[in-house]
């Protein structure tokens, strides 16, 4: 069980290569380290627990060390290597779900200041398509476990609603690439928006009620449309990381 | 679809036209059961008429002219009949209604359109015609290749196009286009290639038919119709998968057909194919199908780009969208590429930004054309189908016929079959066995079959007369068997049918949230995938497409934005129309009015204001109650018509299923009204908020404004308290202002209930004391509402009415 490392781990603040040329030498330099890294027994221990095939492990086992520099353990800022993702309007959310204890599975809250190769995958397994046919309450449950993580990534605070200050900052998140916006635009959506999940949540509300924000039951309700256990997924299958040069 | 002959189909659209006054007579005769005046007519021209042909007609008639000439000698003719001069339009305008008042009369009977598909009664419709024709000793008109390609088949095809679920092809484009082009060959080659073979059996007497005739023969038989799949496919209901997976295959194999139907014809002559033909075959596709969408793509720029500069003519903007696309397909057809996929193309690229630009009103009008366009086409194209049948020499050959209808259902299933075999491997979602058996089953063939047959040379092809009997046949065997089978089977399957999509705002954020969480997670796993790649489009789209293509502001808006804007622009509308309208219906019709009792107040707890509410007295609870009745049986009215080609799309396209929803939802609410927790709180429609009224300035000066609802209705304030009360009160509430001021002499005694009788009402309503004459005034009133609602004019009107406000 790889859990919460503490610093001791990492000497040092990873060097940021700019260049992918520098990338592959210290890849070919620390191939002894990628090998004594987890073994084909602790791949497959994994395997069994996250449903990722072994390939699919080796693949993002590979990313995971080209992402921390083939440290133990990933930080936030390793993210930042990842140059598409200063792209992403929501990176920060996104960035925050791996560092997330809810997203482990452990009953834990809180958030850590690195992860293992595990929770990483664990993390990555909440978008592995499925690989068998599903019987119907299997697919509730994918369902229900993929919501629950989207739910996880609104609700910041943890209090089990996503309150209306916490869907006006996905919002402006989501506007924030946008640069003609008016400040008002977003509250707007986002209180029209919680409006229409109380219209069609809550039947009756007394004129003083206040309503505290959505909670995951109605979550799901709102959700009823996307067909999550469909869309949320992402192929592992070509990972690679000799792309990445070309990935400007 | 390139034709060839086109001297061979110019003859017989002048066939066509030369029998007019026959079916001028079956017309009328056709309305003559519906209306009676037809008996008196019809007999009178039939027995001028019945020996006429075609070649001996013309001298007839000018026999006649020259006689007329002559007696205008003696007198001035008063009366002169001169047919042939509008003969030709008049025809064509009797067909058209003909085809429009079949389809009133099939939603006028929906139990038999609830079993049958419209398009099989069409065709049902088409032979009874063509059979009164035929009585009448008349050749009937066939389904020319002219006429179908150039002018029925493109509004079905840009209606589809202009329509397209984008995101739900996208994403399924790979097997899309697998089931087009891998399966459709597969087809033309099982079929043909079988077909040969029983034909060289012994004592068929079909020895003459050589291979290369065989194939041209699967080519024209193997493509999927998409006018047979829209009829029959938009009916049953299917999920968005299934239908974008059939529809789609049915759009994007017209490129093969095409390069095979031409291949084929061309070296039927010749007798073999050598290799380099294979090559020189499939280079020709690439250019067929690519040169295709490339044509549409340029004409769709152009048109979004033209409508960048409409702002002032406004009326016209409609017009580009269809002339653009009409040349697009127009262009591709003169290059032989497929103009159904330059149609398509055309249509995908121009509309995200011609909606961008183009007012609100336009939108509508784009859309109410379409609809209307492609539904008469559609319902033509079928009726024709069915006289053709009537029309046109058939050679039956039992043994040609049936192994055609039996091939092609086997091909088809076992292309479906071992296809998803291979495409499952591929895809996240797997097709299931349920799904193969539908797509396999929904391979309807249709119209373009028949066309392409109808083109062959009968020079050339000898069989053809036997082709297009099977070719029927097959038609008719899909539409009606498999066309009238789908929809019990699907329930009998229990296929997954689709969702209602009206889409929340809700959803709209989540979508967006999701698209971006996941090209973050393929970015961070370094797999560059679909998301990758639609997230680099978007950026490349936003950053220099839109700029140019969009005028103005609306440019750099983001989708949401956009979204939401559209959002209250609805809302605004319903709020006007639940306002007048004849009637509070708004409250069942639209979720967004639902008389939930949460308003903004509830979800900003910040201002918290204290509302004072009055009780409703005993008697108005009971009006309430009658309205909502009233409302319900009203919604049942409506459910009654089966419509396609509903126009008012997005707000109120809802199925059975959420109008029951709805319904018992009232049924909750009437509930509520009698445990009465007394108050009757009413839905805030958001603030008027600034992207509102830009939404409103941005769009239209003539756009739909709240403010007619707020000046013009009668409406009545709840809250006393609220000093700011929203202007729109609601429809309840509206329907009981209208009560109320029917019944004015309560008006005074309800005490909680303050009346705000705005403009003439309020002014002129106490002058006369006489109740005659204030009903009368009201139902002025009304009709001024209704007018001034169905089409707000200027603002004037607002102004109007402004020094009557208090």
């Amino acid at each position: 069980m790889m859990t919460t490392r503490t610093c001791c781990g990492r000497q040092f603040n990873a060097p940021q290569y700019s260049s992918w040329s520098l990338e592959a030498n210290s890849h070919r330099n620390n191939m002894g380290a990628v090998q004594s890294g987890p073994t084909e027994h602790e791949f497959q221990d994994i395997a069994d627990r996250t449903g990722f095939s072994l390939e699919q492990i080796r693949n993002l086992h590979k990313r995971f060390k080209w992402l921390n520099n083939h440290q133990e353990t990933l930080r936030r800022e390793d993210f930042e290597k990842v140059l598409n993702l200063s792209l992403n309007p929501i990176r920060a959310k996104i960035i925050q779900a791996f560092f997330d204890k809810r997203n482990f599975g452990m009953n834990e809250v809180g958030l850590v200041e690195e992860i293992g190769f595990e929770e990483f995958l664990t993390v990555m397994s909440y978008f592995k398509p499925p690989n068998k046919k599903l019987t119907e309450d299997e697919t509730e449950a994918l369902r229900t476990k993929k919501l629950r993580f989207l739910f996880n990534m609104h609700d910041t605070d943890n209090d089990g609603t996503i309150t209306l200050e916490e869907y006006r900052h996905l919002v402006e998140k989501l506007l924030s690439t946008c640069e003609t916006l008016e400040q008002d635009t977003a509250q707007d959506i986002a209180d029209a928006a919680m409006l229409e999940v109380a219209r069609t949540t809550v039947v009756h509300m007394e004129p003083h009620e206040v309503y505290e924000g959505v909670t995951f039951e109605q979550f799901q309700q709102i959700l009823k449309g996307i067909e999550l256990e469909t869309k949320m997924n992402v192929r592992f299958l070509q990972v690679n990381t000799t792309t990445m040069h070309c990935g400007k | 679809m390139p034709r060839r002959h086109l001297a061979r189909s110019a003859g017989c659209c002048k066939s066509f036209v030369g029998r007019r006054l026959v079916t001028v007579t079956l017309v009328v005769f056709l309305v003559g059961t519906v209306l009676p005046l037809g008996a008196a007519s019809s007999p009178e021209i039939t027995t001028r008429d019945v020996n006429g042909d075609h070649n001996q007609e013309t001298p007839e008639n000018k026999h006649n002219e020259h006689d007329s000439h002559n007696t205008s000698q003696k007198a001035f003719p008063v009366l002169s009949v001169d047919f042939d001069r509008i003969g030709q339009p008049f025809e064509i305008s009797l067909w058209v209604l003909l085809a429009s008042l079949m389809k009133l009369g099939f939603h006028m009977t929906p139990r038999v359109s609830s079993i049958v598909p419209e398009s099989c009664l069409l065709i049902v419709v088409g032979l009874l015609v063509g059979g009164l024709i035929q009585l009448v000793g008349q050749k009937p008109p066939p389904l020319g290749p002219d006429l179908f390609f150039l002018c029925l088949l493109p509004p079905i095809i840009l209606d589809a196009g202009y329509f397209l679920p984008i995101r739900p092809f996208t994403e399924n484009v790979g097997t899309i286009l697998i089931f087009a082009v891998v399966g459709t060959l597969w087809n033309i080659f099982f079929v043909g290639g079988l077909l040969y073979g029983i034909c060289q059996l012994e004592g068929m007497h079909l020895g003459q038919v050589d291979l290369i005739t065989c194939l041209l023969f699967g080519s024209i038989i193997s493509a999927v119709d998409p006018v047979a799949v829209l009829a029959v496919f938009e009916e049953i209901h299917i999920n968005e998968l299934l239908h974008i997976l059939v529809f789609g295959e049915s759009l994007l194999n017209d490129a093969v057909t095409v390069v095979l139907y031409h291949l084929f014809e061309e070296y039927a002559g010749v007798g073999h194919v050598t290799p380099l033909d294979v090559v020189l075959g499939i280079v020709c596709f690439l250019v067929v199908s690519l040169g295709g969408i490339l044509v549409g793509a340029i004409y769709g720029i152009l048109a979004a780009f033209t409508s960048r500069f409409t702002s002032h003519t406004r009326v016209i903007e409609p017009l580009f969208v269809f002339l653009y696309s009409y040349m697009a397909y127009l262009s591709a057809e003169v290059f032989h590429l497929s103009g159904i996929m330059a149609l398509i193309a055309c249509g995908v690229v121009m509309r995200p930004y011609v909606e961008a630009n183009i007012s609100h009103k336009s939108h509508t009008t784009i859309k109410y054309f379409l609809k209307m366009w492609s539904s008469v086409s559609e319902t033509l194209i079928f009726i024709f189908l069915g006289v053709s049948t009537v029309a046109g020499n058939h050679s039956w050959n039992w043994t040609f016929v049936t192994s055609t209808v039996i091939l092609c259902l086997v091909s088809r299933v076992l292309g479906v079959v071992g296809l998803t075999f291979i495409i499952n491997k591929f895809r996240i979602v797997k097709l299931t066995t349920k799904d193969q058996f539908i797509i396999a089953y929904g391979g309807l063939r249709g119209a373009i079959a028949f066309s392409l047959c109808y083109l062959l040379d009968p020079v050339h092809f000898p069989k053809r007369d036997m082709f297009l009997t099977a070719v029927i046949t097959e038609i008719f065997f899909t539409v009606f068997v498999q066309g009238m089978t789908i929809r019990p089977l699907v329930d009998l399957l229990a296929v997954k049918k689709k969702q209602e999509t009206k889409r929340s705002i809700n959803e709209e954020i989540h979508t967006q949230f999701l698209d971006h969480l996941l090209t973050g997670i393929e970015d961070i796993c370094g797999h560059y995938g679909h998301h990758h790649w639609k997230d680099k489009m978007n950026r490349f789209n936003k950053k220099y497409v839109k700029k140019c293509l969009i005028a103005g502001e609306r440019s750099k808006e983001p989708q949401l934005i956009a979204f939401y804007h559209k959002m209250e622009m609805k809302h605004a509308i319903e709020l006007v129309e639940s306002g007048g309208g004849g009637g509070g219906h708004a409250n069942v019709k639209m979720p967004s009015a639902m008389p939930s009792t949460v308003s903004m107040q509830n979800i900003q707890p910040k201002k918290q204001p204290e509302r004072v509410l009055p009780q409703l007295p005993k008697g108005r609870e009971e009006e309430i109650r009658k309205i909502l009745r009233s409302n319900l049986q009203k919604t049942r009215q409506r459910l009654q018509s089966y419509n396609r080609h509903t126009l008012v799309v997005d707000p109120y396209e809802d199925g059975w299923n959420e109008i029951l929803i709805k319904r018992k939802k009232v049924i909750e609410l009437e509930k509520k009204i009698n445990q009465m927790s007394n108050y009757l709180t009413v839905p805030a429609p958001p603030p008027d908020s600034p992207t509102m009224s830009r939404a409103r300035l941005s769009s239209d000066p003539q756009a739909w404004s709240v403010k007619h609802d707020s000046d013009g209705v009668p409406s009545i304030q709840v809250d006393l308290a609220s000093p700011q009360s929203p202007p729109d009160s609601v429809c309840i509430v509206d329907d009981l202002a209208k009560s109320s001021a029917l019944s004015a002499g309560t008006r005074e005694e309800d005490g909680g209930l303050m009346m705000k009788p705005p403009s003439s009402l309020a002014v002129t309503a106490p002058k006369k004391d006489e109740k005659g004459g204030e009903q009368q005034e009201e139902g002025k009133e009304q009709q001024r509402l209704i007018r001034c609602l169905s089409d707000p004019g200027p603002s004037a009107d607002e102004e109007e009415d402004e020094p009557f406000l208090p």
